[in-house]
């Protein structure tokens, strides 16, 4: 059998083109199989925040591979900017998460005090910060604001024109992108490979990565993987553009590099992404207006909401599959702040046919009920 | 140089004063903002929040928002919708509102 492409890539936001991209500049031929316009795309959604603080607490090596992503993130922004023309304004200035009364200070120590006690990474430098010290580095901050945390690898980028230049440097590597190709089925081939049947005709290649967010859990059954997934909404308010005040990005409000305020983050079991929530948006508007009160006499110009990928666990999965060899599975939430490891780490790995080194912490075999078909990239390597 | 606008020599309606970045202007009753500054024959050109560039006042309708101005030291006010009241404090909008405004 004859395969045109050495690699389809099953999902076009944010992970599967960064994934598609590291493989494409890697001479692999890409096929981009990604829904229509109407998809429920979190590559458009989201935050946009490169975030390190707070995650991995209960998977260490969560916690190092984000880290790791952030290092990596200049490195990833200069290539797109060098191959695109395209700059996604990726900034690490390190960030805060904002704490409003003494209850969320002590939990917030307490995560931090966790972190270390299951065994940080090398240079976390993850801190509390008190409110003198705060008001150095935002002057703005209002009355209720008590303290923070404070992460060296936090910072935040233009997702959406990551997203573009993603995209745009596929077509420049000459990768195979289509629109409306929803991936209905997946054959694993007698003699390897697979044929792919999409809304947009039947497609075959040699690998096959699953990148498909939510969508992984309906799939990667087909080709022996395991992504059980838990999604959740997210609603984001967005401001009138105002000049630079804000310097440093924080959890739940940042202000972008085109001088909007972003408000999140919400988290509900909701799932329709087509409505806002006032009471929802009301709390977040509060809890913003706390922490600046000068931003009340703003102006909101938009609200929106957003289905997060989420994993059960939320923590990532990649995993390759033992019983259809040259499927692999990729799905996890942060498909911003981990852009960099999905093109620069994930992507050489496929290509070479083995998730060993530090994807293969991530491997769905975690779950009990994870089948016996994953392979033990461990073994593998 | 003649402005390019200015009330016609039939509208009577009475003068009343505004300050324009400081200065002085002699308003008629029922003009939005947008309209007395346009007549004023000064430069009241503000700059673009997104490009920096020079714009005016345009649709008069409250749809284009290119009539951005602070007004009695609120930013992002639609100049076009906002009638004229004695005293008041216009300042030309020098690109993005600021925090404070």
């Amino acid at each position: 059998m004859s395969r045109v492409h050495d690699v389809a890539v099953v999902g076009g936001g944010l992970l599967g083109a960064a994934i598609a991209w590291g493989l494409a500049r890697l001479g692999q031929k890409v096929i981009v199989l990604d829904e229509g316009d109407v998809a429920r795309r979190a590559s458009r959604a989201n935050f946009a925040l490169v975030w390190v603080q707070g995650k991995g607490l209960g998977l260490p090596p969560y916690a190092r591979w984000s880290v790791e992503a952030s290092r990596q993130w200049p490195t990833l922004a200069e290539a797109l900017r060098e191959q695109t023309g395209l700059d996604v304004h990726y900034q690490r200035p390190g960030g805060f998460h904002i704490c409003l009364s003494e209850a969320e200070l002590d939990a917030r120590r307490q995560l931090i005090e966790q972190m270390y006690a299951q065994g940080a990474p090398n240079d976390y430098g993850l801190e509390m910060v008190d409110r003198s010290e705060l008001e150095k580095a935002l002057p703005e901050i209002g009355p209720d604001v008590v303290g923070a945390s404070y992460s060296p690898h936090d910072g935040h980028v233009n997702s959406l024109r990551t997203f573009r230049a993603f995209h745009a440097g596929l077509r420049d590597f000459g990768a195979d992108y289509r629109a409306s190709h929803d991936v209905d089925r997946i054959e694993p081939q007698p003699g390897g490979g697979f044929v792919l049947h999409t809304s947009g005709g039947r497609i075959e290649a040699a690998k096959v990565v699953l990148a498909a967010g939510n969508g992984n859990e309906r799939l990667a059954p087909q080709v022996g993987l395991f992504a059980p997934m838990m999604p959740t909404r997210g609603q984001i308010i967005v401001t009138e553009r105002v000049k630079p005040f804000l310097h440093y990005p924080l959890g739940t409000l940042r202000q972008t590099d085109e001088g909007t305020v972003m408000i999140g983050d919400s988290k509900e079991e909701i799932l329709d992404d087509r409505e806002t929530r006032v009471p929802v948006t009301t709390v977040m508007a509060d809890r913003a207006r706390r922490t600046f009160p000068l931003l009340n006499r703003l102006n909101v110009v938009r609200t929106w909401s957003g289905i997060r990928v989420m994993t059960r666990d939320g923590f990532p999965i990649y995993d390759q599959s033992a019983s259809a060899p040259g499927a692999f599975v990729a799905c996890c939430h942060s498909g911003v702040t981990l852009a960099s490891m999905h093109a620069l780490e994930l992507a050489p790995r496929i290509r070479d046919g083995g998730l060993g080194g530090p994807p293969s912490s991530f491997s769905a075999r975690r779950f009990a009920d994870a089948p016996e078909t994953l392979l033990n990239a461990d073994a593998a390597v | 140089m003649t402005p390019m606008f200015s009330h016609i020599p039939a509208d009577q309606r009475p003068t009343l004063e505004i300050f324009v970045d400081g200065q002085s202007v002699q308003a008629r009753r029922g003009d939005t903002v947008a309209a007395a500054l346009l007549a004023s024959g000064l430069d009241v050109r503000r700059d673009s929040a997104v490009s920096g560039v020079p714009r005016l006042p345009y649709c008069m309708m409250g749809v284009c928002f290119e009539c951005l101005v602070t007004i009695n030291g609120v930013g992002n006010r639609q100049g076009c919708l906002i009638p004229v009241e004695p005293g008041m404090q216009v300042e030309i909008q020098r690109g993005k509102r600021e925090l404070g405004k």
